[in-house]
């Protein structure tokens, strides 16, 4: 397999890819867990990613896999525990200087804004690359059409890297389902950050498109040199493009490791398949 | 590349047509109230349309824009008119300039409805939807009461103020400007057809470069989609109060604009049904639409008087117009009719909507 890559063991209890181990991680988590009212949702919760790690969250349906993406971009804060993104603790901060921090997001569910248009939902993205004020704006200073200028370059820059900058003046809602997804992706990749998360992003997808994402995914990485964590139930592509894999069932981790150790894990096949499909 | 060009274009168009459109209706008219070619009644209407028009555009920001029901948008009026006249009187002595004190006194009435607007903003926008709006009604009748309380004079030694009743102690030469609920009684008429067209033309270059800015795009992705927007960082709690407070303040220097043209004014002008009827105009226009605003606006404003020959039936066939109107611009089959129109107004230029073909493949 392409992406088969030796991992090392780091201090977390967990495995990150060798080319990366002497960079400092771009993610730690430390007994992350979180609780509602009485249950517990994730619980002991360690996961450390490598700066240009493609890694895999997978588990059954209500592992508690988005609610870990709602932790690490804080739209839940944490019960316990302690999130580090390169470095630096998140605690008490929002979704929004999550963000500025360096981690973007796409949705299970395509979260685009739907009446704006292919160009406006980018440039949304990059709102934080332009520099100027409201006031500025609605003054209409000098800076403030070389700011928007550069930022609609960038844009279409962006936009060429799924060859859609033709649809830049469509509005989002319009376009087909597959385009929406590659949108979102876009729209979190504006943001300029350090760690990627997808959540599910091959929900819906044929075979074909499948491929065709694994192959952006990879690209993506490559071009921008950040992690990549993606949640997916799609078994082709996640023993396809993760290097490392982390298997929660009941919001608590069952596996981590390469795509081969995984795959003949006993308690992994047991989550998936019960007792009896265990060999 | 080309492709991007014409986005510009069509938004721009779009608010250059806008722009051209109102210079001009104010054109139009000017001449023919000089040359005395309309009638008197509809001369004595061009300034409350202004405000109006103004108040129209100030809440689609709020409705359209940010998506946010406004049922209190009438409260900012009021606290612009009030405080915006009673800038403009108090200055009649130190500002001999009737222009000048007309421009302080929205200015006023602009400022201090945004300090309203961000008082009432902070709590309000905690809320969503049809809590928000029951929330926005509450705080304009809040703010219609306070004012009927209220009693302001000035004298030597400025300003006085009492709330509840007039304890005002104005020496010899004072006079009472807020008087309770007798509102203002002896207000100088500053407020002019030009000085209307103005407001309007400053409250659309506001609202046109807010929109079009980071700012604008910013409110507007909160509007689609609330938690994405976060996930992309932005600040919730900043832009949906920058809209907001941008809508009051606008619709605070339409109070003072307002105001100026009669000679008495009460709080009770502006409650709740003047808000809802703002709203109406908004929702006649079409969300977002400031052009629409502008023409329901004016256009319902006019047809009270329009239809005085009616007599006692002048409301009941100014409601039916309303449903009929809706009932219309909303019909499926004429939209149908209108969008096949459009398609073949554009079709020359097929570029811009090759992009949009795909449309029923999603979801």
């Amino acid at each position: 397999m392409a992406n088969k890559v030796k991992l090392v063991p780091v201090p977390s209890q967990s495995v990150i890819p060798e080319r990366d181990i002497d960079k400092s991680p771009i993610l730690e988590t430390h007994h992350l867990g979180i609780d509602f009212g009485g249950l517990v949702a994730v619980d002991d919760f360690n996961l450390t990613i490598g700066r240009t790690e493609i890694a895999g969250l997978i588990g059954p349906n209500g592992a508690g896999k988005t609610t870990i993406f709602n932790l690490l971009t804080n739209v839940y804060q944490p019960t316990r525990g302690t999130i580090l993104l390169d470095g630096k603790s998140t605690k008490g901060m929002k979704t929004s200087q999550v963000c500025k921090m360096g981690i973007a997001r796409t949705f299970q569910n395509i979260r685009l804004f739907s009446d704006m248009t292919v160009m406006e939902n980018i440039l949304v993205g990059l709102h934080d690359e332009m520099d100027y004020n409201t006031l500025s704006a609605v003054l209409r200073m000098p800076w403030f059409f070389r700011s928007e200028r550069i930022a609609r370059e960038r844009a279409i820059e962006l936009l060429s890297i799924f060859n859609m900058e033709d649809m830049a003046d469509a509005v989002a809602g319009s376009l087909p389902y597959g385009a929406q997804r590659r949108l979102e992706i876009l729209r979190a990749l504006a943001t300029n950050p350090s760690l990627l998360l997808l959540d599910e992003p091959a929900a819906g997808m044929n075979p074909s498109e499948t491929e065709e994402l694994m192959e952006n995914i990879r690209r993506i990485r490559d071009m921008f040199q950040i992690a990549v964590l993606l949640i997916e139930h799609d078994m082709n592509l996640v023993m396809g493009i993760c290097e490392g894999i982390c298997v929660v069932n009941y919001g608590k981790v069952i596996a981590k490791g390469d795509p081969d150790q995984i795959k003949n894990d006993p308690v992994v096949i047991e989550a998936y398949l019960g007792k009896k499909g265990a060999k | 590349m080309k492709t991007k060009k014409m986005t510009l274009n069509r938004n721009a168009r779009k608010n250059y047509l806008t722009y051209g459109l109102v210079i001009a209706a104010y054109a139009i008219l000017q001449t023919m109230s000089t040359t005395g070619a309309i009638s008197s009644s509809l001369k004595g209407m061009l300034v409350p349309i202004c405000a109006y028009v103004v108040m129209a555009i100030s809440l689609n920001l709020t409705v359209g824009v940010l998506g946010e029901l406004s049922l209190g948008h009438a409260g900012f009026m009021s606290v612009g008119a009030f405080t915006g006249v009673t800038a403009a009187m108090s200055l009649q002595t130190a500002v001999p300039s009737p222009v000048l004190r007309l421009l302080i006194g929205m200015i006023t009435g602009a400022v201090f409805a945004a300090i309203a607007g961000v008082l009432i903003g902070i709590p309000v926008l905690r809320l969503k939807g049809d809590y928000l709006a029951i929330v926005t009604l509450a705080f304009g009748e809040i703010i219609k009461s306070i004012i009927n309380n209220l009693y302001v004079g000035v004298d030597e030694h400025g300003l006085q103020i009492s709330i509840l009743t007039n304890k005002l102690a104005l020496s010899d030469n004072g006079k009472i400007i807020i008087n309770g609920p007798m509102g203002i009684t002896t207000i100088e008429k500053l407020s002019t057809f030009t000085a209307g067209f103005l407001l309007v033309m400053v409250t659309l270059f506001i609202v046109f470069n807010l929109v079009n800015s980071r700012s604008g795009r910013a409110i507007m992705a909160i509007r689609d989609n609330r938690i994405a927007a976060e996930s992309v960082g932005v600040n919730i709690v900043k832009y949906r109060l920058m809209a907001f407070v941008t809508s009051a303040a606008l619709a605070g220097a339409s109070g003072t604009l307002f105001a100026m043209n009669y000679s008495t004014i009460i709080a009770n002008k502006f409650d709740f049904n003047t808000s809802i009827l703002v709203l109406v105009f908004v929702v006649l226009g079409g969300l977002g639409n400031m052009l629409g605003s502008i023409i329901a606006a004016a256009a319902l404003t006019i047809l009270p008087e329009a239809l005085r020959q009616f007599a006692d039936y002048r409301m009941l066939i100014y409601a039916i117009v309303l449903i009929l109107v809706m009932l219309v611009t909303n019909n499926p089959t004429l939209k149908g009719y209108l969008d096949i129109a459009k398609q073949k107004l554009v079709r020359k230029k097929p570029a811009a909507q090759a992009a949009e073909g795909g449309g029923d493949n999603g979801k």
